[in-house]
Formats: C-alpha cells, structure tokens, sequence
C-alpha cells in the first residue's frame, strides 16, 4: 500500500512552554462537577440532573498515559470534554501545568487548547466532510496565526509522520480514506499544533483488531517522538492495560479507584474494578468463565444510588454503603493506589475492614 | 450427529451487489454446514461478508440488487428458490436472527411483550392473550428481572442489556432450530457482555439449537464456539475447532489476527499488526484477497486464488503454502 512507515526522530526534550518543571503534574482535576439538567413540564423547568462528572479528581503527570476505564454512561466522554472545557465544568478547578486554566492570573482556555488536544472516537464524522484532509489539518495552526503555506506545509509533514503520503493521501477528501487512515488523519490534526497533552477518547474502539493495532504502535511511537503526556480513555481493559502507566476507573461520575496500572490489574481493591477485570474474556476456549462476575446493568446516572453508587450490585454491600459515600482518601500521586470503598476504609464502621476476601472475582485469572 | 444430513448447509454461496457504477462481490464461493445443537461462530473484520453471509441464509438481502449463486439448504429446504410467502414463514420460525443494536431491531412504538406475542401469533395462529403468556414466559427464561412490569415497558425504556435479552426471547419465541446472532454482544459494556455470552450458551445447550455466532472479536468466539470459520475478503479462510483454530492457527491472516490482539502484558513493545486495510471487493484481487498484506506472500498468491486444503479431521484453510496433510505453513512461522 502506500502508507508509508512513521519517520520517528528523537525531539529535544527541554521544552520551553515547560513552567512547573518536571515535578508539577501537567494536570490537576479538583472536584470536576458537570450535571446535566433535565427539563421537563409545561415550563419547561428542570426536573432532575444526569450527573454525569459528579466531583472527580486525579493529576496527569508529565509524560505519562493516564489510562481511564468504565462502562458506557459513567462519564468518561463527558470528563474528556471537560477536560478540553468543551463543555464548561459547573464546578471544580483544573490546573495546566501549574495555572488554573480560565482562572484569574491562570492560562486562557485557548492557549490551554493550544497545547491540549483531542481525538475522538468517530474518525469519519469528526473531520470536514468538504474539505480535503490536509486542509483539515491546517485548519487549527490557522486557526491559531499560521500563514496558508506554513499551515499547509505543516500538515503535509505531520501526515507523513503519521504515516500517510502527504502526496497521495493530502488531497482525499474524508470519504476517500478507510477507517484506520482516517483516524490517523485525526491524530495528525491533534498533533499539528505541537500539543502536550492529547486526549484520545475511544481512539482506537471503532477500529478492526489489526488496524486498531496499527494505530496502537503509531500512538506509542509518536509519543516518544513528541514527548506526550496521554489521557487515554477506553472501554477495552486490554487496551488500556497495554498503553498506561496510571490508570482510573469510573463508575456513575465517580472515580472508584486510581493508581499504577500493574498494582490495579494484579491487586484491584474495588469490587466493581475486580468485576471489570474478571468480564474479560480469555481468549482460550477451555478457560470459558461460568458464572457472571456481575448481574444487571449500571443504574440510571439521574438518580443515582445514595451512598455508595455501586451498592446496588456489589456482593458486600453493607448499611453504611447506603448511608454515606465512600471518598478516595486524597489525591492520588504517581504511586498511590487509592480507592473510594468504605471496606478499605478504618473509620467506615464497615465489617469487612482490614479483611477483604481475596477470592471475589478472580482478578488475575484471565491475564497472560 | 454426523449420521444425519446437516441443519444447514450452503454450498459455493456467492453474493454479488450490482449497481450502474459497480459490482461489490461481497461474498464468494463459501461453503459450510452446521449440525444440530452446534454452535459454529464466523470471525472476521468489517467488510469480510460476515454479515451478508448470514443474511443470505434468510434471504434478507435487497431483493433487486442482489444476486445470490451457489445453493443454500435449510432442514433440507432450498431457500434460494423459495417463494416469498414461504420465506415469512420460515423466518423467526425454523430460523430466526438477533442483531447487533437491539435499539433499531426492535420497534419502538409497541411494548416488548406485544412484539413477542405478535411472533407467536403470526407462527402459531394463537390469541394475543396467549401469545403474552408466552412472551412472559420468555422473558423468564432470559432472565429479565421483574418480569412482568418488563412486558409493558417499550425499547427505550429498558436498558442495553435488557433490550438485547427481549430481543433474545423474541427470537427464540417459536423455538427456532437454527439461532443466527450477528455480533450481539458487540454493543454492550463488558459486565453485561458476559452475562448475555453465558446467557445464550446455556440456551443454547437447553434447547439444543444450531447457532451461527457473527463477531469480530476473538474472545467471544473462544468464549462460546464449538466451531469457527474466519472470513477475509468473502471468503472462510479457515476453518475448524475452536480449540485448533485459536491454538494452532494456520492462515497468515488467523496469526496475524492472533498476534495483532492486544494483552496488557506487551506493553512497551510493538504489537504485530497486519500492514495495510483489507480489499475494496469493488475489486477483488485477483489472488489470494489476504496477498497484498501477507508477509509469506510469493507469486503465485498473486495469480491464483488458493483452494481450500484440508489440513486435517474438519479443518482447512485456504493458502498456497498449506499441504493437504497435518503439517504447518512450510516457511516462516
């Protein structure tokens, strides 16, 4: 074909847009809150919230990937945008790199986007459907000052490092590409601006297994090429267990537990991070899992469960659990393992304290 | 098992799409059987005809622009040369099909249990009233929590999860000897994946019906095939136990599939991808669709299209470096 093999190069790694040095998190979260309203009634007036970002906290270190898991309606998408301020936050603050973003004395929003940048899971209805793919990646160093030629000679070479032909592939339009070169195109127009964050969101999820694999080496190299720092957000375990460093699983709005990816994939502490982890499935057919790690859907984000949001499916669900919700105990470092479970918690009151049965949901039964 | 004729059979299955501008040949040449109580899963990508081989067993292919060869055999019916009126009455009758997004599948202005009732009724000939006692009784049986208020309820208001198990108790509602599912777990998260999996395996088994499992995803095969068939570019590329195939593959592409699946415990090293996207079947190659991204790939692959070779007790594959005998791929591996 004519794709051609990434040209990776080593970068200089002392950046100068670097302010907090190597020691501040490029990002900090504090208590994100984002709730939808729901209207309803002949006024039109709000009747209930979907909380969908319901006060989540966790840093980004610089140079990471921070790998987010949870099913479908926990809020992942939703924290993405958040992130971006695609969607303003109602609540909480996100510092880049030391400066509060859209905060007095902090960074603009669109000098954040400069260095913050996204790419999402629909590859084909997230580019123009009019425009030439390299115009669409010219678009936003356009957009932020760049003459015509710069910008177009800009996104020529970011397409051959992403490892489409400028000269064949520059010209498409959208509809001309496959899926995988399609979503390279979109990673080109998230890198052109030389940002230093970049947040996939299910990046690589609507992609076949051998094109999704493609893109997997792809991201990895470019990272190392851009020294990047990655939010990585996906529903498939595998995948996230393969690209992080750091990870944090979601549940209902709320992180339910963060810390180094190995320490969660061998040593999960959370119930429903133990179930997330035993519903994979292993590849062998004379390891077929019998029992459901779990039994019913996720509730409904509008009303969620009081206390613990995962009581109403967890095996050891106690009053407590009902009565208030567990917190994580701070925000969690590069090597802390933090939970949000009243049962690794001394003060809850909660009969299971210090003596977590290891034989929930096999944890580590389908890994290798 | 293997004394009796199969359930199903399609032999030398070909299906053309034809327009003005082109001709898609979506499907070509494929030939498989499936017994009784077998649960046979065909694996491939987007675009590889997975879907449209299942379509053709039930006919449900635009009539006009469709042109479907080969011969496919149904309980020992010919579906290809059934009138239409037989045809309605087959499906979600002897054979009927769940489908991926339960949400577009079901009909969204009449309630779960009416849907159902109304199957039972169109096949049975039975009131509406007795064909609700039915539909609560499957919805019993697909373990749909609060049964009863669940009959009532419309598709929206139920969850994935749920909407995919009223689509499951509607299909099986005439007690079908043949279930098709096209890839209907690949919507739901991960916890409700599972339990819908063990779902249909134990259906399966209880009811002792042959299913044809489509996906895309290696570990749902592993997880509730007897039997798989790969599929690359239209055609079964190959085929066998699940065991075999999944253990010991033998086409490129089933390694390449194999080896480009992602484990956590390759981080930091390169996955071995498949070069390249699949082929536009506008224009299928003229070889081996599989060449142009096949690293074992020689001239011939090039010219001829490779024949399916038996490699062993109901196993084959279809590759120019296969020898008719248990042996491996001569070069390479």
């Amino acid at each position: 074909m004519t794709e051609t093999a990434p040209s990776i190069a080593p970068v200089d790694p002392t950046d100068t847009r670097d302010r907090g040095g190597k020691a501040q998190p490029m990002l900090i979260a504090r208590e994100l809150k984002k709730h939808f309203p729901i209207t309803g009634g002949i006024l039109n007036r709000p009747v209930g919230h979907v909380r969908a970002v319901d006060g989540v906290s966790f840093t980004v270190m610089k140079g990471e990937t921070l790998g987010v898991v949870g099913e479908s309606g926990c809020g992942k998408s939703t924290l993405a945008r958040v992130l971006m301020h695609l969607i303003p936050p109602d609540d909480g603050e996100l510092i880049f790199d030391g400066e509060g973003v859209g905060a007095r004395d902090g960074i603009e929003v669109r000098a954040m986007r400069r260095q913050m940048q996204m790419v999402f899971q629909d590859s084909y209805s997230s580019l123009n459907p009019r425009l030439p793919v390299e115009e669409s990646i010219a678009y936003g160093q356009r957009v932020h000052g760049a003459s015509a030629a710069e910008a177009k000679a800009a996104s020529r070479l970011m397409l051959s490092k992403v490892g489409l032909d400028p000269e064949v592939f520059g010209p498409r339009y959208p509809h001309e590409l496959s899926g995988g070169q399609k979503q390279r195109v979109n990673i080109a127009r998230a890198l052109v601006l030389e940002p230093r964050v970049v947040i996939l969101d299910e990046a690589v999820s609507a992609l076949d297994k051998s094109v999704e694999a493609q893109v997997l080496n792809l991201l990895r190299h470019l990272k190392r090429h851009f020294s990047l720092t990655y939010v990585f957000i996906s529903h498939d375990l595998n995948v996230v267990q393969y690209v992080s460093d750091r990870m944090l699983v979601m549940y209902l709005g709320e992180v339910v537990e963060i810390g180094p990816v190995d320490d969660i994939y061998h040593r999960a502490k959370h119930p429903y991070t133990r179930a997330l982890l035993a519903s994979r499935l292993s590849m062998d057919p004379e390891i077929r899992v019998e029992e459901p790690p779990l039994t019913g859907d996720p509730p409904n984000p509008i009303n969620p469960p009081s206390g613990c949001r995962f009581r109403t499916r967890c095996a050891f669900a106690e009053s407590v659990c009902a009565e208030r919700s567990p917190k994580l105990p701070g925000l969690a470092g590069s090597e802390d393992h933090f939970t949000a479970c009243h049962m690794y918690d001394s003060a809850s009151g909660h009969s299971r304290v210090g003596n977590v049965p290891d034989d929930l949901p096999a944890c580590d039964a389908v890994a290798s | 098992m293997t004394d009796q004729p199969p359930l199903l059979s399609m032999e030398d299955v070909s299906v053309k799409f034809v327009s003005r501008e082109h001709t898609v040949h979506a499907v070509n040449e494929v030939n498989l059987t499936l017994a009784r109580g077998e649960v046979l899963c065909i694996i491939g990508e987007s675009g590889s005809g997975k879907s449209v081989t299942m379509r053709a067993i039930m006919r449900l292919l635009p009539m006009r622009r469709t042109k479907i060869t080969g011969r496919i055999s149904v309980a020992g019916q010919d579906i290809l040369s059934m009138s239409q009126s037989k045809l309605s009455d087959l499906r979600g009758d002897l054979v009927s099909m769940i489908f991926q997004e339960p949400m577009t599948a079901l009909d969204p202005v009449y309630s779960v249990g009416h849907q159902i009732a109304e199957t039972v009724r169109r096949h049975e000939g039975c009131s509406i009233e007795a064909g609700m006692a039915r539909a609560l009784e499957l919805l019993e049986l697909v373990k749909v929590p609060s049964a009863e208020r669940r009959l009532k309820a419309y598709p929206h208001e139920l969850s994935g999860g749920l909407r995919q198990r009223a689509m499951i108790a509607m299909s099986l509602s005439c007690r079908p000897e043949i279930l098709l599912a096209d890839e209907p777990t690949t919507a739901l998260d991960a916890t409700v994946q599972i339990q819908v999996l063990i779902l249909l395996r134990r259906l399966q088994a209880e009811l002792g019906m042959g299913v044809i499992f489509v996906t895309h995803d290696l570990g749902v095969a592993a997880e509730i095939a007897d039997r798989v068939a790969v599929m690359y570019g239209g055609r079964i590329v190959e085929s066998g136990t699940v065991s075999e195939v999944l253990r010991n593959p033998q086409h490129p592409y089933t390694q390449g599939m194999l080896s480009s699946t992602v484990h956590g415990n390759m981080r930091g090293t390169d996955i071995e991808a498949i070069p390249g996207s699949p082929p536009d079947m506008r224009r299928p190659p003229a070889g081996c669709s599989f060449a142009p991204r096949c690293g074992l790939a020689q001239a011939t692959c090039f010219k001829t299209p490779p024949a399916d070779v038996v490699i062993g007790t109901a196993r084959s594959a279809r590759c120019h470096l296969l020898t008719p005998a248990e042996t491996a791929i001569q070069t390479g591996t």
